[in-house]
């Protein structure tokens, strides 16, 4: 049988360079995933503070043997945004697309498309390979069934199913955390960086509903999209993407990867995600083609 | 836009009769979909079925209006036949206009109808000289709806350096979210804008009362509360009230519409081609309305008047709540 790989996904939230280097050092280190994506897709505004310390970041995984895919920002406006996915778009390494505004930088080298970008069907996906797309992460409102048919009809393409983490649900042009704090994007002071999770968002009846992270909208909860080996194989999945948080990380990969070499059942690796300090109860809805917050109940 | 060209208004048509309206009224342009999932306004009572697009197409040209047909949601996997239906079908009834997200959507119509002009929905959130650059390249797509992320000034910036045409929004319902990559819906209620063209599905809507008021819900989440007097709003996702860091309030958007009508002249004055008016959900009415009144403000704007008069005209025109410009100005954000 086909081994189904590991990546750990871009982080979403903003960590100082420190936390961001001793994060990285022990995924290096420890963790037992093939795939690293480095970089910043939410907000443009953060990267004058963790441009500085990926190089090294990126040294240190590749000594580790993983290979490191760069990531790129998922709705670039300005000049500036624009210049960097530029950039990184003429790196030997692999990128990954989360705009279309990278594409036309990119096209006819390799890349990999990340959530953001809207792949709901097989022509898309085909005609994305066309223009150099080795590898897909779909929307992650997509149901495993629904990933199964695209990969079905494009054995060119590697899929990879978002399966552990908070759901990144929304973008906008406002950020949330400036608007909280009762300031505006332009003059943000970064009020982001205290919730390295995101920061929770409660219904009126104190519902556990949703995270704000700066202009992106996420799930409060945390989906873990947790399937025996052979289904994800019979769907065409050859990669599961872990989406870095505030947590033990390296128990996480490692929770998912005996899972994928038959060591533990789904179930099992189940109750032990849920007993790290995650920011969230585990749903799994959108696996399972049903509305994103249902409770994880794959087995 | 290319100067001495008047600006487009382009209005909604929900039904046969909303087109006629909005025809009526002025209207350079109407939007519309057919009554099925490849529009982003699937709702009930709503849309057209292929032999009603062909009357209101013929409509419109003897009035000398055009129709834009959205096909605007994203293709379902392993079933894209609906979708390339769609499409031949507005081709074939004499659409001006295709409006699609979709590179499935985009890559059918350019290959089988080169000749039927393409229009790039809000929902494929194209925000860059790249990104639009892509999509004309690729598919030949003429014109662009803009995402509503940008201030005026971005949007001037950006048509110096796009060769195709742009279209904004001017008045209506407002998404806080960048459209077409938002899956909120989807989330709490199972449904969502690009896979179903529906947000917040009112069939998973509650309203119940308790000791405190009502709360309206979406598939149980509790999006608002309202006292026992207070009038109770639909439970749109991000236009509810939450609870984040010890506040409680509207996070992510207050409980307003669109209305950059005081912009007109500098949507102009940025090169934008096509002003548009949200509101495929309205009726005949609100269309006749709201249609008359942009039209007579278009054209004291292409009579040079100033904003203060536009001002003016519109002056009688709400939803009945508070408006906002929205991100034309930056300080939205």
């Amino acid at each position: 049988m086909e081994r189904v790989a590991l990546t750990l996904g871009p982080l979403f939230f903003h960590w100082p360079a420190e936390k961001l280097r001793n994060f990285y050092f022990r995924i290096a280190d420890e963790a037992p995933v093939e795939r690293v994506h480095v970089g910043e897709v939410v907000c443009g505004k953060r990267m004058p503070f963790s441009d500085p310390v990926w190089p090294e970041i990126i040294e240190r995984l590749e000594r580790g043997g993983k290979e490191t895919v760069l990531s790129t920002l998922a709705a670039p406006a300005t000049a500036r945004e624009r210049k960097a996915i530029a950039e990184l778009c003429t790196d030997e390494r692999l990128v990954e697309i989360n705009d279309i505004t990278a594409l036309p930088a990119r096209s006819g080298k390799p890349f990999v498309t990340g959530p953001f970008l809207n792949v709901y069907n097989e022509t898309t996906a085909r005609f994305l390979a066309r223009h150099g797309a080795t590898d897909i992460c779909p929307p992650v409102e997509l149901s495993l069934e629904t990933v199964g048919t695209i990969a079905s009809a494009c054995p060119q393409i590697e899929f990879e199913l978002f399966a552990f983490g908070r759901l990144p649900l929304a973008l906008s042009g406002r950020c949330y955390h400036a608007r909280l704090h009762g300031l505006h994007k332009d003059s943000c002071q970064f009020t982001c960086e205290r919730d390295p999770d995101g920061l929770a968002v409660d219904t009126l009846d104190d519902q556990s509903f949703l995270a704000i992270n700066g202009v992106q909208t996420l799930s409060a909860e945390v989906h873990a999209a947790l399937f025996e080996p052979a289904t994800l194989v019979r769907h065409g999945i050859r990669r599961l993407r872990l989406s870095p948080h505030d947590c033990d990380m390296v128990e996480v990969a490692r929770t998912y990867r005996s899972v994928l070499d038959g060591t533990q059942d789904p179930r099992t690796a189940r109750f032990v995600l849920s007993c790290l300090e995650l920011p969230g109860r585990l749903v799994d809805g959108y696996a399972r083609g049903e509305a994103g917050s249902r409770p994880a109940v794959t087995a | 836009m290319t100067p001495g060209r008047r600006m487009e208004l382009v209005c909604p048509a929900g039904t046969p009769s909303a087109l006629r309206a909005a025809v009526q009224a002025g209207a350079d342009a109407v939007y519309c979909g057919f009554r099925d999932e490849t529009n982003a306004r699937n709702f009930p009572g709503l849309n057209f079925s292929p032999q009603e697009l062909a009357e209101g197409v013929r409509f419109a040209h003897a009035h000398g209006s055009k129709v834009l047909v959205a096909i605007n949601t994203f293709a379902r996997a392993g079933d894209t036949d609906p979708w390339r239906r769609a499409a031949d079908t507005a081709a074939a009834c004499g659409a001006d206009a295709v409006i699609a997200a979709d590179i499935a959507v985009l890559d059918h119509m350019a290959t089988q109808h080169p000749d039927t002009r393409l229009h790039l929905s809000v929902q494929a959130a194209a925000a860059t000289p790249e990104s639009i650059g892509f999509y004309a390249d690729a598919f030949n797509v003429r014109r662009v709806v803009l995402p509503r992320v940008l201030s005026v000034q971005e949007i001037a910036t950006l048509n110096r350096a796009i060769a195709v045409e742009t279209e904004a929004f001017v008045f209506g319902g407002l998404c806080v979210m960048i459209e077409g990559r938002c899956y909120l819906s989807s989330y709490a209620a199972g449904r969502s804008p690009n896979l179903n063209g529906v947000c917040s599905p009112p069939e998973m809507v509650s309203y119940d009362e308790d000791g405190e008021g009502t709360a309206a819900r979406l598939a149980g989440f509790t999006i608002d509360r309202y006292a026992p007097d207070e009038p109770a709003g639909y439970p749109t996702l991000c236009k509810g009230r939450f609870k984040a860091g010890g506040k409680a309030g509207y996070l992510f958007e207050d409980p307003v519409s669109l209305n950059a009508g005081s912009m007109i002249v500098a949507f102009r004055a940025a090169g934008v081609t096509a002003l548009k008016i949200e509101g495929r959900q309205r009726g005949k009415g609100y269309v006749t309305e709201v249609v008359r009144a942009f039209r007579k403000a278009v054209d004291a704007a292409e009579l040079g008047q100033d904003a203060t008069e536009i001002d003016n005209i519109l002056a009688g025109l709400s939803e009945g709540g508070r408006q906002t410009t929205g991100a034309y100005r930056k300080t939205w954000r």
